[in-house]
């Protein structure tokens, strides 16, 4: 190049040129830490190996039973899922719970803030795996489960212990864990 | 069918990146120089195959295709036409594509355009740009496919999230993410000027319209972004230094210095290494960004709407291109010769020191952003916000500010203050005068202080330039340079006077009352409810008068969404030439009287209208510097055509 | 002002790597004296922070404790979290989701009196888990971690 100006090549910068790399790196291993670092951030309910709390939640559809906690402790091992017309996640899981409720696992709902007819369409338009529906209309039998989102699902011995809760919607590789849990429950 | 073209088209690029990448680096050695011929083509047509994927993805969110399972996800056939088309970026994979796309179609541009550099040093380039795209192609196809098929076919589609469906949200991350990509391409040429060692002004033309458009996409995007939160989160701020928000402000700072520094190797050959250095810097800090908000790392407290398996997929390709660059650069750089010198007092040094006092700001933003994770690895709980990154950011942009108003004026090489001095003798004043008036009025705090009296001095020394010029035959980078310095004013101004004078003002009235901020007076009418498509909300009418102007009527809302369910407060805003009445209405108390939070804020919106104006500064000069290359470029061919025929 | 030509390099590096060194210090020291800290009621009742530093506490509104009080802005509530309880003050606009029962974070400090000073309150914001397919970062959630980790 003509604009080129050759002046001397000199190894100016010593240690000083490695600093953005040193620096970099110290990002990288940091950012590993954060990464790595086991995730506490699932925030396991403490009511685990405890009874269900009791409640009594009144039918969310008119056909169909509300949930009682008693309904719970009848010796099989059921899921109760909790869940929403408005929560995009639920729809997301609705083909997992469909396959689980046609694996013949008892699948109990408990609706939170709902209407009649949103429920209604959602269950129309996703598919209904449930046996009862609770309607929980201003969420407190949810908060007395330690839940603190939609959708949630819990499995449940046949003495109303809880033995699981999930968090988030179940996604088709979850199924596996779930029906591992449904067994040992079951025992 | 279409989802197949494009994704045979996204299989097709990668493959091409791939021969673009090998073809590029065996070109530079003696043995595969034959190969060297094929690159520029190759690249052409891997943007080509990239954009038609892209339009594939877009046609078929446009149809609705709803087995593709990205657009089953995020889309539904009752949208509006606009949201269905933005709906193809407005996702992940989406979003993937779109970034790629721009890489490949910038690659495409540079190997069509850029004559200018040595034909070794575009090789580097071009292989380096295909190295970059090669990892996110393989993000998108291994990890990320955007045309995924469902079966089977959903009736309808999961995307009808009215909240979603707003055209700032559809415009604004793209506008970050041109920025981001065009930060690429001054990577790419950083890379290729480090393996060919061929760093010269040539090579800083060739890189500055790049860093020109990322800086005004960048620039645009922040300062939208900005004005987004501060009607649409109610509360009253427009810059919280939350991650998500330093993660665009970070690539912006080093664009900045990059911008300023490849000025001085431009015009004197001068800074070489550290323009490198900073190309490569920029870039990252794009790629650094884009993996802090992906990843969700920084906001564990929200653990649930990140993934933290595309963070680490970001993340090694961050590991790879940027500490391959760094290694390349520590390798490298020592014998990249040393260009031009100059003293202290000269345009050069006014410039460096631009660029150490940006590089301090940046770290300073990116240490506070991280600390977090710091804390969080020795066992504290911490978040970090104003009363850090305020006094920090300002112990650093003050003396910056100075040598803006100082620089402009000074020769390149070597210049006495002297000379500048007696130029600068209003805009001191005007200091003064500013700094005089605020005591004597007082209670202003002394970041706000500061800021008020040097926008003032700086506004005025922003213009100098302009002087002893003749306006017609100024070139328009000079008037582009002006104007972004003086729009940087005028932002200023809007900062501080807004944390300055703003009055805020926090009641509970009842229907009828009537309450004061500032030199408005607010009566509250009533509350009534109104209803919108898929919301109900509680609408106050606020009757609100300036001082002696006729009444207006302002409406801040309480909305309700139903699905899914949410409440949001919807702020009215009042603008005048002087400042904007911002009202926010809240609940409503067990004695019937109704919350309302007032403010006055003068001259809030300079903030914005600032940022545009650096924008539009950035634009004239990116004008002129093209428009000037082009002209360089047809004399060129011109004297070599004549070369050739005299030849015959 | 000239510098002496040959050692330029050395010179402006060295001008530059201090001014970034001190940066960074400075940037070290500001953030262990800035960094607003998380509490628990539990942890804040233990172990005070000094009166006048930014911390955030965390924890439930207690069922019974809210009050309003007369100027209708201001609200009164106590944060537990099963072992202790801390009174907390705040002025301003109530986010939607805050109720008794519900999670809260608020931001402020400590005042003399034992109270906790608020200036902000985050109500837990979205009680709906968002799946991957959903996840791109759209302002929209970028609103919510601004709400949610300042």
């Amino acid at each position: 190049m003509s604009e080129e100006t050759p002046t001397t090549t000199r190894k100016g910068g010593g240690w000083a040129i490695w600093l953005p790399l040193a620096l970099f790196a110290a990002f990288v291993a940091l950012v590993l830490i954060g990464l790595l670092r086991p995730a506490d951030r699932n925030v396991e309910s403490t009511l685990i190996g405890k009874p269900v709390p009791e409640f009594q939640l009144p039918p969310a559809l008119p056909a169909r039973p509300g949930l009682d906690s008693r309904d719970l402790a009848n010796g099989k091992p059921h899921l109760v899922n909790i869940f929403a017309s408005w929560c995009l996640p639920c729809r997301v899981e609705a083909p997992q719970l469909a396959a689980l409720a046609e694996a013949g696992v008892p699948i109990e709902g408990i609706s939170v803030r709902d209407t009649t007819e949103a429920l209604q369409r959602f269950l129309d338009e996703h598919g209904d795996p449930f046996q009862r529906i609770g309607a929980d209309d201003d969420g407190k039998v949810q908060l007395s489960l330690g839940s603190s989102g939609v959708p949630e699902t819990y499995v449940i011995d046949g003495k109303g212990v809880i033995r699981y809760q999930h968090i988030g919607e179940i996604r088709p590789e979850h199924v596996p864990l779930i029906l591992d849990k449904l067994r040992e429950a079951s025992r | 069918m279409i989802a197949e073209l494009g994704l045979a088209a996204l299989w097709l690029a990668a493959a091409l990146a791939a021969l673009q990448l090998v073809s590029g680096a065996l070109g530079l050695t003696p043995k595969g120089a034959a190969l060297a011929g094929i690159v520029r083509p190759v690249a052409v047509v891997q943007g080509l195959l990239a954009l038609t994927a892209f339009i594939c993805l877009i046609y078929v969110f446009a149809v609705t295709d709803l087995s593709v399972k990205l657009v089953a996800m995020n889309s539904h056939s009752m949208k509006p036409l606009v949201f269905k088309i933005a709906g193809a970026w407005g996702n992940h994979e989406g979003s993937m594509l779109l970034w790629v796309t721009v890489m490949g179609m910038a690659g495409g541009v540079v190997a069509l355009i850029e004559r200018r550099l040595p034909e070794r040093t575009m090789l580097a380039t071009l292989a380096g740009q295909a190295f970059v795209s090669i990892g996110f192609y393989a993000f998108l196809l291994i990890a990320s496919n955007p045309f995924e098929r469902l079966s089977p076919t959903p009736v309808e589609g999961n995307g009808l999230n009215p909240l979603l469906q707003d055209l700032g949200l559809a415009f604004h991350p793209p506008t970050l993410y041109l920025g981001y990509v065009g930060l690429s391409v001054a990577f790419s040429f950083a890379i290729g000027a480090l393996v060919t060692r061929e760093v010269g002004p040539a090579f800083a033309r060739a890189m500055r319209p790049w860093v020109l458009a990322a800086w005004i996409f960048l620039t645009a995007g922040i300062a939208a972004g900005s004005y987004w939160a501060y009607y649409e989160l109610g509360w009253g701020g427009w810059w919280f230094w939350d991650p998500v928000e330093n993660a665009s402000l970070m690539p912006w700072l080093a664009a900045t210095a990059l911008l300023h520094s490849v000025s001085v190797l431009a015009a004197r050959n001068a800074l070489r290494a550290w323009t490198i250095m900073l190309g490569v810097v920029a870039f990252s800090m794009s790629m650094v960004g884009t993996f802090l908000v992906r990843s969700g790392i920084l906001t564990s407290v929200h653990a649930f709407a990140v993934d933290p398996e595309r963070g680490s997929f970001i993340l090694v390709l961050l590991a790879i291109y940027i500490g391959g660059a760094l290694t390349l650069f520590a390798l490298r750089a020592g014998t990249v010769t040393e260009g031009e010198r100059f003293a202290l007092v000269s345009r050069e040094g006014a410039l460096v020191f631009n660029n150490v006092m940006l590089s301090a700001i940046l770290g300073i933003v990116l240490f506070g952003t991280l600390y977090p994770l710091v804390a969080e690895a020795m066992g504290a709980k911490v978040s970090v916000g104003p009363p850090y990154f305020n006094p920090m950011g300002a112990l650093f942009v003050v003396p910056m500010l100075v040598v803006l108003a100082v620089g402009p004026l000074l020769r390149w090489r070597n210049d006495r203050f002297g000379r500048v001095g007696g130029r600068l003798v209003i805009p001191a004043m005007l200091v003064a005068a500013g700094a005089m008036a605020l005591l004597v009025m007082g209670g202003v705090s002394l970041l706000p202080f500061l800021g008020l009296v040097l926008a003032v001095g700086l506004a005025w020394a922003s213009l100098l330039p302009l002087r002893e010029r003749k306006l017609r035959r100024t070139p328009l980078a000079v008037w582009g340079m002006v104007m972004a310095h003086f729009g940087v004013a005028v932002s200023l101004f809007g900062m501080s006077s807004e944390s300055a004078f703003s009055i805020e003002k926090l009641v509970a009235v009842n229907a009828g009352d009537t309450t004061e901020v500032g030199p408005w007076l607010v009566r509250l009418d009533g509350v009534e409810p109104v209803a919108g498509p898929n919301w109900t909300a509680l609408e106050a009418q606020l009757k609100v008068r300036y001082k002696d102007a006729d009444p207006v009527m302002v409406r801040p809302q309480s909305r309700s969404f139903w699905t899914p369910p949410q409440q949001t407060s919807e702020s009215a805003l009042l603008t005048r030439w002087n400042g904007q009445l911002y009202a926010v209405l809240g609940g409503e108390g067990e004695d019937g009287r109704w919350q309302l939070r007032l403010w006055w804020k003068p001259f809030v919106t300079l903030i914005w209208i600032g940022g545009l104006l650096i924008a539009f500064g950035g634009v004239l000069a990116l004008i002129g510097r093209v428009k000037s290359d082009l002209r360089r470029i047809i004399a060129r061919d011109r004297t070599a055509d004549r070369r050739e025929s005299q030849g015959r | 002002m000239a510098i002496k030509a040959k050692h330029q390099r050395l010179v402006l590096l060295a001008i530059a790597l201090i001014v970034l060194i001190g940066a960074g210090l400075l940037a070290a020291w500001a953030l262990r004296n800035q960094a607003s800290y998380f509490y628990v009621p539990s942890e804040i009742v233990a172990d005070p922070p000094a009166p006048d530093r930014a911390v955030r506490l965390g924890g439930m509104v207690e069922q019974g404790s809210l009050r309003t009080e007369a100027d209708g802005v201001t609200i009164a509530f106590v944060v537990q979290d099963g072992d202790a309880r801390v009174p907390v003050r705040f002025s301003g606009i109530i986010p939607s989701l805050f109720v008794e029962g519900s999670g809260v974070v608020a931001e402020g400090r400590m005042g003399r009196n034992g109270v906790f000073i608020a200036d902000n309150l985050l109500a837990k914001h979205d009680e709906n888990y968002i799946p991957r397919e959903m996840q791109e970062m759209t302002t929209a959630q970028a609103e919510r971690v601004v709400a949610e980790t300042r």
